[in-house]
Order: structure tokens, then C-alpha cells, then sequence
């Protein structure tokens, strides 16, 4: 008896090219088929045809990535600071707590401001919403979400209800109601779908559209009543953080940031990304336009803020100090654009001078990291919220 | 950190094909000079400045949140 093993020559219709030949088995996509000796040869070398195409196109986008760089270089004839050196320069800055909004029973997420500049809503890691008159510092309404960590929450345009959301992984909408015996959570829709937690969400100009960004990769824009899904957006390599939509004059796009370090804006009716931009180390935890909508800043886990102008395309100032070593969560302009609020991971708020790249003014107060920060719609004060439990109005 | 799983960038050729197009479409957009776009925001600032609250301050009494508030004797 011999150990030999012999190879068995299967004769038949070839997999691929249906001759009858002697077949091999190949394996492809873990499945076993039979090809002549041909086919092999033929499967050899498409192999390897795509992969001089994947290289080939590999090096056209670095070529492409490296024009760009060429063609935006080329109108960097200046520095913000050195075009603002004329302007006056800021004198000090009286900023205090104006306000403690107390209720949360964990870290402050998210807030945003009601049209009407008084009311706020936020929301908090131990899964609740709530609705604040500021002025007063009394809770309106409350609910109770049925998930923890509600990452993102936005006012309607009109005042009359809110849209939140988090590690349910949908943004839903309760509308605002008077009626002290209605409960807020009976009436609750559920908009947005996504495959992983919500961010971030933005109602636009009306009641009937909202804005979803998701740890999922992608942005997408939803209609309220149908739940419908509208467009959606892909392009980030990695969970989207932030959204901010351009002042209404400027028209229909929006500023989205991620863990990819990239900022990329949209053009909401294509779905398609019209720039983008990768200047930071780290993380991008919050975009926000310049009041103008011709800019937008940024703030990073990278512990620096930057300021990206559309027309020029490219990054016109860093907002940074060896001083501050923590991340910023979140930035805000003020109504002339002249001052960034930033909230940061080691419980401080900086406020910059956008125009000449300095700090002005170090706001203490909080205990916690703050997480979320919103100038009021007149800009007479602006709301810090902290993962210390409370939000605070300054002014 | 912590983050959730979001979508891989692969090395298919479908996604190095959509990224190189993107990068035409960006790379074809319509630019202007930094000094002209600095001195634009400078503008802005400027011009918006006197409205601005948090920058310039306003006249006693008419920011309500800087406003004693009335307490109220139960």
C-alpha cells in the first residue's frame, strides 16, 4: 500500500468559460468552483488588472489631493491677523454667570435655544429632555427618553416642539404642549432612522424638515410629518459629530465634522459634498458658520479651534495656546462674528478675538467638562451646558 | 475614544473611483484670495459690532438677563 495521494482530474464544463476541459479548483469569495487551465490563467491575471487599476487610481487622487493643496496655496497671500491689525482691538470683558440652570441628574449633552431667546431645551446622559424658561430659571416641560446618553436636541422653528435623540439611534420629535394633564411622551414621533447613535440634529428653517448627523458616517435630512427620508449624506470615514446649517440668506447647505478630522460641507437638495476640509489632528466635535455664512469654525479634540473661510477654501486662523492641552466640545460666535465662544474638556470656556487670533477673556465656573455651548438668537447671552449636571447663561 | 463603529474608507475600486471624482469636484471649485476673503469678514465684524451685546455691552436695564431679578416675598 502506498501513501501516495493522487490529484483526481475532473473532467467537464468549465465554470467560466463552459468548455468541457480537465477542470482545477479554484476558490474565490470562499466558494469552490471549476475552471480550465485557461480560465485560471485568465482569473490570474484580472486579478491582477484590478489592482494595477486600484494603484493607478490610488495615485491619481494623491496627485488631485496634492493640486489642491498647490491650488489653494496660491491665494494665500495673506494672514487674518495681519488684514485686522487696523481694527481695534478688544478691551476687557465682564462675563459672569447670569444663570445656573440645575434639574439634571447626569452630564449635560446638548442644548439649543428657542427662537424666542428665552426658552432652552437640553438634554442629559441620564436619558432626560427638559425645557427651561432662562429668564426664570423654571422647568417647563420634561420627558423621559427611553434611552440613556441623548447626545443631541433641537427647538423647532416655530417654539412649539423639540426633536432629540442619542443611543436610540433615531432622532424623535414631541410636540410642546400647554396642557399640564398631557403626557409630553404620548405624542412623541419618531423621525430619523440610523444604523448607529445620533449626534446631532437641526430643524431647518421650518418645523417640517430635520437635519440627523449619525456616529453611523453619515448625515441625512428627514421629513417630519411622513418620517421620510429626503437625502442622505456620505462621504466621512468615520462617525459624523457635528452639523450646522448656513444662515437661511446664503441658501441650502449645511457644515457637517467628524472622527475622519474632516469638515465637509453639503449641498442639501444633490446630496453632494461641495468642500471639504482636513487641517485638524483629531476628532471635530462642533462646526458653526460665521454669522455671514461665508466661514465656519471649528473646535477638535486636537485642543485647537480653526476658522475656515468657503470662498477662499482653505483654513484662515487657529485658535490655539500650548496652555490649553484639552479638547474643545463646542464653539459659538457672537452676533457680529467678532468674539468665538469655546467650551472645553477641562471644564473652562475661551473666548477668542476671531479676527486677530487671540484669547480675550477665560470664563471658570463650571465643574465638569462642558459639553455644549450656544450663543441666544439676539446674542445677548450665551448658555453653557457641562458634564457638572447644570447649564449656565452668561453675560 | 469610545466612539461607535462608523464605515470603513476600503480600497475597492468603487469607493477609490467616487473619491477620486470628489476630488475633481473640489478641486474645480471657484476661489478667491485670502486677503479678500479676510478683509470681507473683517467688514462683517465691523459693520455689526454696535449690535453685537456680548462685544460692545448694552445700555443698563435692557439685557434681561443681566437685569436683577424680582423676588418674589411668598
Amino acid at each position: 500500500m502506498c501513501d501516495q495521494t493522487f490529484l483526481a482530474i475532473v473532467f467537464g464544463p468549465c465554470d467560466r468559460c463552459s468548455r468541457e476541459k480537465p477542470l482545477r479548483p479554484v476558490y474565490i469569495k470562499s466558494e469552490q468552483l471549476s475552471y480550465c487551465s485557461i480560465c485560471v490563467e485568465m482569473m490570474a491575471t484580472e486579478g491582477l488588472h484590478e489592482n494595477e487599476t486600484l494603484a493607478s487610481l490610488k495615485n491619481e487622487a494623491e496627485s488631485l489631493k496634492g493640486k489642491l493643496e498647490e491650488e489653494r496655496a496660491k491665494l494665500h497671500d495673506v494672514e487674518l491677523h495681519q488684514v485686522a491689525e487696523r481694527v481695534e482691538a478688544l478691551g476687557q470683558f465682564v462675563m459672569k454667570t447670569r444663570r445656573t440652570l440645575k434639574g439634571h441628574g447626569n452630564k449635560v449633552l446638548c442644548m439649543d435655544w428657542c427662537k424666542d431667546k428665552r426658552r432652552i431645551v437640553s438634554s442629559s446622559q441620564d436619558g432626560k429632555v427638559i425645557v427651561w424658561d432662562s429668564f426664570t430659571t423654571n422647568k417647563e416641560h420634561a420627558v423621559t427618553m427611553p434611552c440613556t446618553w441623548v447626545m443631541a436636541c433641537a427647538y423647532a422653528p416655530s417654539g412649539c416642539a423639540i426633536a432629540c435623540g442619542g443611543l436610540d439611534n433615531k432622532c424623535s420629535v414631541y410636540p410642546l404642549t400647554f396642557d399640564k394633564n398631557e403626557n409630553m411622551a404620548a405624542k412623541k414621533k419618531s423621525v430619523a432612522m440610523h444604523t448607529n447613535y445620533l449626534s446631532a440634529c437641526s430643524f431647518t428653517n421650518s418645523d417640517m424638515q430635520i437635519l440627523t448627523a449619525s456616529g453611523d458616517g453619515t448625515c441625512a435630512l428627514w421629513d417630519v410629518e411622513s418620517g421620510q427620508l429626503l437625502q442622505s449624506f456620505h462621504g466621512h470615514g468615520a462617525d459624523v459629530l457635528c452639523l450646522d446649517l448656513a444662515p437661511s440668506e446664503t441658501g441650502n447647505t449645511f457644515v457637517s465634522g467628524g472622527c475622519d478630522k474632516k469638515a465637509m460641507v453639503w449641498d442639501m437638495r444633490s446630496g453632494q459634498c461641495i468642500q471639504s476640509f482636513e487641517t485638524h489632528d483629531s476628532d471635530i466635535n462642533s462646526v458653526r458658520y460665521y454669522p455671514s455664512g461665508d466661514a465656519f469654525a471649528s473646535g477638535s479634540d486636537d485642543a485647537t479651534c480653526r476658522l475656515y473661510d468657503l470662498r477662499a477654501d482653505r483654513e484662515v486662523a487657529i485658535y490655539s495656546k500650548e496652555s490649553i492641552i484639552f479638547g474643545a466640545s463646542s464653539v459659538d460666535f457672537s452676533l457680529s462674528g467678532r468674539l468665538l465662544f469655546a467650551g472645553y474638556n477641562d471644564y473652562t470656556i475661551n473666548v477668542w478675538d476671531v479676527l486677530k487670533g487671540s484669547r480675550v477673556s477665560i470664563l471658570f465656573g463650571h465643574e465638569n467638562r462642558v459639553s455644549t455651548l450656544r450663543v441666544s438668537p439676539d446674542g445677548t447671552a450665551f448658555c453653557s451646558g457641562s458634564w457638572d449636571h447644570t447649564l449656565r447663561i452668561w453675560a | 475614544a469610545g466612539r461607535g463603529a462608523g464605515m470603513s474608507s476600503g480600497g475597492s475600486l468603487g469607493t477609490m473611483q467616487r473619491l477620486v471624482e470628489q476630488l475633481k469636484l473640489e478641486a474645480a471649485v471657484e476661489r478667491i484670495k485670502v486677503s479678500q476673503a479676510a478683509a470681507e469678514l473683517r467688514q462683517y465684524c465691523v459693520q455689526n459690532a454696535c449690535k453685537d451685546a456680548l462685544l460692545v455691552g448694552v445700555p443698563a436695564g435692557s439685557n434681561p438677563f443681566r437685569e436683577p431679578r424680582s423676588c418674589a416675598l411668598l
